[in-house]
């Protein structure tokens, strides 16, 4: 089942009299359950490319088909829950609530979503327990390492049961321990839930672990592998 | 949660947060305390008035305020006194018999406002009997005294035991005089008063202008506390019939406006600390915006909507200023409680002050209704100072802030 469905995306940036084609017609689909990555060096265009896919950044053309839906034809409003309830986000720089305990990092969005308490308080200790943390649940994110946060993060996004979740750059800050038991731990999250898990990463780690690699150079697709793992 | 992450935001940069916490609160404290200081100020002023001139009530002939001819009395006052006596909160009934005449001394004359009264029934009303400085009050002197002000014995040249002689006319319009002597002198706050009101015994007047017994010109009523005042006043109405029953407030209007524009310009001077404390919130939440772009970037892509980030950072900004409003109104309000029974001493300056009519000890007199006031102002000073960091905030692109690596 096709989870995303993106049709000749494209975005310029206008800096000065010289435009900027970061993204320039991309079209890719991507299926229910897959673990990809996309790669390419750095000003490639994969970060603007997940941005737009992610809901985050306008695109000057193109669709991206959700379930469906075409995400930029949503009002901004709309386009705020729709991220909310579809996609999960893991960021390079974790970007947990630093004032909220772990826990409370991964229940906020259930509770953004108006999920019942009880209900809320279970999963957060079920997703919590899956990411190997459930020990450190009043922890606040400043009294954890950058590997223990971004397995919050990972927690964090797949709490509101998205459809995918994108991780822009998520082992960069990480050593390669930390990388290597997170990136387990995604696989394994992966097979659990189903969830598709999309990764823009320059990290040969990463790329050894996924089962789909998209190469971006210029703002286009040069290859898409597939592999079994 | 949004409430908790607002709390405990505050807490994240503590020494700025204490920083202004602890201005709005000296800030609220010095709104509250002047506020209490003056009321207290006015209050004890307005106080003075009715105890020792005004009275709470007062009841005359309709058109007595007018025209105070002699003629011009209440027939059935007795009557009516001893009905008002019986009345709950009622503390004292001084029926007064008034009329204006000459009082000469050996050397000099002035014009003075006669007040025949019971000299142990005033007491009840008024606090003349404590106001004596020389002599005593209608005490020492057996036959016709009299009890005049400091300022009137000065001009006439007078001490205790001197005599003066009372001329005036009688119901008849028949000029008849007394020959009466200075049993006691009085200073109250009120030059004026002291120079031109004299008391002596009703009984010394009826006989000197065969003025009916029964009869007066004023009826003054003392109350046990001022928030019975309206109660008493309508059940005087009441009794009183057609006579005119007016309160301290319509006897002297001047009095009434002090309470008033004390109340008004109290709320003015609070209203400019709160403006210069505006700007100090309005800057410790941009700073707070701005540091934060990344996370509200963050929280927009996970799915704070605009309206939750918005809540949030108002939120963080009321409970700042709330924190500071409650912590100064506390102290405040302790600190002017502790002013009720511990008076503030003005007595350095008090020359300037006494011959305004205020007293050199201030106790201070705090308002509840003033308090809940003054914390809702504080936390409209919240909600005003977070909009524009707030608008700032919602101008965030969750894109752009995240990708500030």
């Amino acid at each position: 089942m096709k989870v995303i469905e993106i049709r000749n995306l494209k975005k310029t940036y206008n800096t000065g009299e010289v435009k900027v084609k970061a993204v320039n017609g991309i079209s890719i689909d991507f299926e229910e359950g897959e673990f990809a990555a996309i790669v390419g060096p750095s000003g490639s265009g994969k970060t603007t490319f997940l941005n737009m896919l992610g809901g985050l950044d306008r695109p000057t053309s193109g669709e991206v088909v959700i379930g469906g839906a075409n995400v930029w034809e949503l009002s901004s409003r709309k386009l705020i829950d729709f991220r909310m309830n579809n996609i999960g986000f893991v960021f390079q720089a974790y970007n947990l609530i630093p004032v909220l305990t772990a826990g409370e990092n991964v229940e906020f969005i259930m509770q953004l979503q108006g999920m019942p308490k009880k209900e809320r308080g279970m999963r957060t200790k079920e997703l919590l327990e899956a990411v190997g943390l459930a020990d450190r649940i009043n922890s606040r994110p400043g009294k954890l390492s950058g590997g223990q946060q971004q397995r919050v993060a990972v927690a964090r996004a797949l709490a509101s049961r998205p459809k995918f979740i994108l991780a822009d750059e998520p082992t960069a800050n990480l050593d390669s321990k930390a990388t290597t038991s997170l990136l387990e731990m995604m696989a394994e999250m992966n097979k659990k839930y189903n969830t598709t898990f999309i990764f823009a990463t320059h990290d040969q780690r990463v790329m050894d672990k996924a089962r789909r690699i998209v190469s971006i150079e210029d703002g286009r697709i040069l290859s898409d592998e597939r592999f079994e793992r | 949660m949004i409430l908790s992450i607002s709390w405990r935001n505050i807490w994240r940069n503590k020494v700025r947060s204490l920083v202004i916490i602890f201005s709005i609160a000296i800030g609220i404290f010095a709104g509250v305390f002047s506020a209490a200081f003056f009321k207290g100020m006015a209050d004890q002023r307005i106080q003075k008035v009715i105890n020792t001139e005004l009275s709470y009530i007062q009841i005359h002939q309709p058109d007595y305020r007018q025209n105070s001819d002699f003629g011009n009395f209440i027939p059935d006052g007795s009557a009516l006194t001893a009905k008002i006596r019986q009345l709950p909160h009622v503390t004292g009934v001084s029926q007064r018999i008034l009329i204006q005449s000459m009082l000469a001394s050996a050397e000099t004359a002035s014009g003075v406002l006669i007040a025949g009264i019971d000299p142990a029934i005033e007491s009840t009303v008024t606090n003349l009997n404590t106001k004596i400085i020389e002599g005593a009050y209608f005490d020492g002197i057996k036959r016709n005294p009299i009890v005049i002000g400091k300022k009137l014995a000065e001009k006439l040249n007078v001490k205790v035991r001197s005599k003066v002689v009372i001329t005036l006319q009688d119901l008849d319009n028949n000029i008849t005089s007394g020959a009466f002597r200075v049993a006691g002198i009085y200073s109250t706050d009120n030059n004026l008063f002291d120079e031109s009101r004299v008391f002596i015994r009703s009984s010394a007047l009826i006989k000197l202008t065969a003025f009916p017994a029964t009869a007066a010109h004023e009826i003054a009523i003392n109350i046990d506390a001022s928030e019975n005042l309206s109660l008493v006043e309508s059940q005087v109405k009441e009794i009183a019939g057609d006579k005119e029953v007016m309160n301290w407030k319509a006897l002297s209007p001047e009095m009434n406006y002090l309470t008033e524009a004390m109340g008004i310009y109290m709320y003015v001077f609070i209203i400019i600390i709160l403006l210069a404390l505006l700007f100090g919130i309005i800057n410790t939440m941009l700073m707070v915006v701005m540091e934060r772009r990344k996370e509200l970037g963050m929280l927009m892509a996970v799915g704070m909507n605009k309206r939750r980030i918005f809540t949030m950072i108002v939120l963080e900004s009321i409970l700042l200023s709330i924190t500071g409003g409650i912590v100064g109104i506390v102290i405040g309000a302790l600190t002017a409680k502790y002013g009720e029974t511990h008076p503030v001493d003005l007595s350095m300056w008090a020359q300037g002050y006494q011959q305004l009519g205020y007293d050199a000890f201030v106790y201070t007199s705090v308002d509840p209704v003033m308090l809940v006031n003054v914390s809702i102002m504080v936390m409209i000073t919240g909600v005003i100072a977070a909009l524009y960091p707030a608008y700032k905030a919602l101008k965030n692109d969750p894109a752009d802030a995240l990708r500030m690596e």
